[in-house]
């Protein structure tokens, strides 16, 4: 059995000690918001968050985060900056197939955690490890802005 | 409002949809209420209006869509149209993929086959769906009147509401969809003149948006069923390759393997997870008989078609006389264009849920190609084409590859549950390995091209000479294939728009190359437009002619493939000099213009070059003519997501083989581009009366040319080959 803390809730999964988190989330806790794309980190599509820190659940193996508090886009949405992301992204209708967006959406909300007014660079760098197919990447940099301004709004 | 206009084609497929009409309640349910829940449906009593509309009392309009949505915002755009008739609420409209069901949901420009592609959905549907619309209006209109006993010409709608001003008595939809549902039919009704639009051309925020940013959003690799297992399949390390025997005892040895089956395309390991079944999968130990299996090389295949373009192929098309004009010419240019294999390498890699029910199967798939997948499936189990059940998800992509004539995928999912006797629901995973070496690419091709400019300067002459596996030989499309010549091999090239008068193009279409081929996001197009556009531009330069003012030139005759060139240029600042980069670098600004699927796309792209030979695209200026813009803000995400998929295959795409074996397994050997990469991309979009025509491919085939061109004129050479290699690009 292995201890994991996800979305605030304590889960004990009988599951081979080398199963990425990945697979752990979506086949065992059906938690399937977190995409398989590579299974190599090539994509991004299954970032989550370990302790607030974007990472490829694709190649981090259960025992790996044993203990450790997961986040997962079902509940991206109990924080503010959470909020903030989806908003301009549903307000931007960044989406086009959507199924890299989970993880496009773990990533910004790391880099709005720590850094509240990124620039064009600061996104690229933040967001370079997520890939999309379909391109949507000038709106994911207009929301990411558009998500920044409204942070930065509801601060004052 | 106007007179009856519905289209006639239209009408038909519309009035043959009301065949399969089915009154009162009529909520599928594939999933269980959990999963319901999960995917937005409500649980509310439904009334079903027409094939394609149920209204709730609770006041959800459910909009049925007959094609996939696989990111090109189809399910916004149906939706729009049909709401737009109707006058709902579209903060009440829900989409709802449609059942296979080819009676009621074909598409109207396939005739009896139900599927998405060409950029047709947007296109086929307009008629459809605004009768859809229209009728359920004067059914609500005719059951409010009968209610509240006043003429039908004085109700008016608005917003979901349906009012009779002289009475003060208002209804929502929902209060009367339950009597309006048992309204008869009726055929002879108005539709909306454009200027009475509300929707239609205006805002309209994707519906899929809420469920694509919290995860909710079901793709056929989230079904989950009880009692399901995972297949994870070893395929042939070579095209052509054949099981002579497997080891299956380590594989069976992991931890959650529960079966090892031989079917046609392989060997699959079922498991309760996937993880237990890759590993599986890992674990088997296989022989191949590779002796019938195709052993070539990208390098060895290119040269054989290098070597078929010394020959004349057959001829295409074929204007004036092209010979006369070349043995008459004053200079003769040449040039030469290769293209690679591409991979659509969607993020969702290909999957397919499968389960043999008392009644015959059940299928859960980003479905593209109904009928042909019914068929196929049927075809498998011994069952009939309608025992065959299949509920369209979300596709995470697709770009041509789930429209596949084979049904590839859909079969090995159905041949897994064979070989378990349909004991379980099988969902078949493809690792992103298994769909970047599963073959159906889009074809590689060689082009040889030449133009004539006579004495007095002008272009007289043009021939065109293409050598690239067909895609419709052998498929369910094969009557596209009309002496010889695949129409979508030299779609673009055959049908150029430039007045030549001595014109012709032949095509050599080798059938000795056992690499599955398949439509790539704009198919034809893809590699058309670059050899035209970009051969274009060095004629131009070669008579030192402007690229934009000799396009116009040419175009006489095509007052669209002009307005939306004439567009771009304006908007990019065609006729004011480009800023010069950094010390060190080369900047240049190129043009093209393609029209695909009866949409008129132009791109005028900037580039720096490094010295040494780095690229950069910085700014992409498009404009567009697809008819009537159904939802401007999806043209604009679409132009902008293809500028972007496009320049993936300018950088980087190509699937390449050694003696037979792809190279690329994933992202790492066929890159796509990255956010740091994409240009900023401008769409403008010309506003027209003509009945929409689609937009998912259309804004792809320019970016490369125009990119290329752009190279060519900060350096004076034009890639002769894709993707662009860096010594192509070297100061």
């Amino acid at each position: 059995m292995i201890a994991l803390v996800v979305n605030g809730k304590a889960r004990q999964l009988d599951v081979a000690p080398d199963t990425p988190l990945l697979w752990a989330l979506r086949d065992t806790l059906q938690l399937t918001g977190t995409k398989y794309g590579c299974g190599q980190a090539l994509c991004g599509a299954c970032t989550v968050h370990v302790d607030g820190v974007p990472t490829r659940s694709c190649v981090t193996t259960v025992s790996a985060v044993a203990g450790r508090k997961i986040t997962t886009v079902e509940a991206i949405d109990a924080g503010k900056v959470g909020r903030a992301v989806q908003d301009a992204w549903r307000k931007l209708d960044v989406v086009q197939c959507g199924y890299c967006q989970s993880g496009q959406i773990m990533s910004a909300v790391a880099l709005l955690t720590t850094n509240r007014k990124p620039s064009d660079a600061d996104i690229d760098n933040a967001m370079a490890g997520n890939l999309c197919r379909c391109a949507t990447y000038q709106r994911i940099r207009a929301a990411i802005q558009e998500a920044a301004r409204n942070l930065a709004g509801s601060k004052a | 409002m106007s007179a009856p206009a519905i289209e006639n084609l239209s009408r038909r497929g519309f009035l043959k949809g009301m065949g399969g009409l089915t009154l009162g309640f009529c909520i599928a349910v594939p999933l269980g209420p959990a999963a319901l829940a999960k995917i937005g449906v409500s649980q509310a009593p439904t009334f079903g209006f027409n094939a394609f509309l149920r209204i709730g009392s609770d006041d959800t309009v459910t909009v049925i869509s007959k094609h996939l949505e696989m990111g090109q915002g189809t399910y916004t755009g149906l939706a729009t149209i049909l709401a737009e008739e109707l006058d709902a609420d579209w903060k009440t409209v829900k989409v709802e993929g449609a059942p296979a069901d080819a009676s009621r949901y074909n598409n109207l420009f396939w005739g009896p086959a139900q599927g998405t592609g060409g950029s047709t959905a947007i296109a086929n549907s307009w008629g459809q769906l605004r009768a859809a619309g229209a009728t359920a209006r004067a059914m609500l209109v005719a059951a409010a009147a009968k209610r509240w006993q006043v003429p039908g010409a004085e109700i008016t709608m608005r917003d979901g509401v349906v009012s009779h001003a002289a009475s003060k008595r208002r209804a929502r939809f929902g209060e009367l969809a339950e009597a309006a549902a048992q309204e008869k039919l009726l055929i002879d009704v108005a539709l909306k003149k454009p200027s009475e639009f509300r929707l239609v051309g205006r805002h309209a925020p994707r519906k899929d948006s809420a469920d694509k940013v919290n995860g909710k959003a079901l793709f056929t690799q989230d079904v989950q069923l009880p009692g399901m297992l995972v297949a994870v399949v070893a395929h042939p390390p070579r095209f052509g390759a054949v099981l002579r025997g497997v080891d299956a005892t380590a594989a069976k040895r992991v931890k959650g393997v529960v079966e090892v089956v031989q079917i046609p395309s392989g060997v699959a390991v079922l498991a309760n997870d996937t993880w237990a079944a890759k590993k599986g999968r890992d674990a088997l130990k296989l022989d191949w008989d590779e002796s019938k299996a195709f052993k070539l090389g990208s390098d060895e295949i290119l040269a054989k078609y290098r070597e078929l373009a010394k020959k004349p192929g057959l001829v295409a098309h074929n204007a004036g006389d092209a010979d006369a004009a070349f043995a008459k010419a004053a200079r003769v240019l040449r040039a030469e264009f290769d293209f690679p294999y591409l991979a659509h390498a969607a993020m969702e890699p290909m999957n397919c849920v499968v389960q043999r029910t008392a009644k015959g199967c059940e299928v859960w798939n980003g479905e593209q190609l109904h009928t042909g997948d019914q068929h196929a499936l049927a075809a498998v189990f011994g069952l009939k084409v309608e025992q065959v059940k299949i509920n369209m998800l979300y596709a995470g992509g697709s770009f041509g590859r789930r429209a596949n004539v084979k049904s590839d995928y859909v079969v090995e999912a159905a041949n897994i549950v064979k070989a378990i006797n349909g004991r379980a629901p099988v969902k078949l995973v493809w690792l992103r390995e298994d769909d970047m070496r599963g073959g159906y690419y889009r074809p590689m091709f060689h082009h040889a091209l030449e133009a004539a400019i006579d004495a007095e300067g002008r272009l007289a002459g043009w021939r065109h000479r293409l050598v690239g596996q067909s895609i419709l030989k052998g498929s369910p499309f094969e009557g596209m294939v009309k002496n010889g010549i695949d129409a979508v091999s030299v779609e673009g090239a055959a049908n150029l728009p430039y007045a030549i008068p001595n014109l012709r193009v032949d095509l050599h279409t080798p059938e000795d190359i056992a690499v599955p081929v398949l439509w790539w996001r704009s198919v034809g197009s893809s590699h058309t437009a670059y050899s035209t556009e970009v051969f274009l531009d060095q004629v131009a330069r070669a008579m030192g002619r402007d690229p934009v003012a000799l396009r116009l030139e040419l175009l006489s005759k095509h007052p669209r493939h002009a307005a939306v060139l004439r567009l771009a240029a304006e908007k990019a600042g065609w006729d004011k000099p480009l800023a010069s980069g950094k010390a060190g670098t080369r900047r240049g600004r190129g043009v093209a213009v393609h029209e695909s699927f009866q949409s008129y796309v132009a791109q005028v792209a900037e580039v720096t070059l490094a010295a040494d030979g780095a690229l950069k695209v910085d700014r992409v200026v498009c404009a567009v003519d697809c008819g009537i813009a159904v939802n401007p803000d999806n043209v604009r995400a679409q132009v902008e997501g293809a500028v972007g998929f496009a320049l993936s295959a300018v950088l980087y795409g190509e699937i390449a083989l050694k003696d037979g074996v792809v190279t690329a397994g994933n992202f790492d050997g066929y890159p796509i581009l990255r956010i740091n990469e994409m240009p900023k991309v401008e769409v403008h979009i010309l506003p027209s009366p003509a009945d929409p025509t689609g937009i998912g491919e259309p804004g792809v085939p320019p970016l490369a040319p125009a990119v290329a061109n752009a190279v060519g004129a900060a350096t004076g050479k034009y890639p002769g080959r894709l993707p662009f290699r860096v010594e192509d690009l070297k100061a």
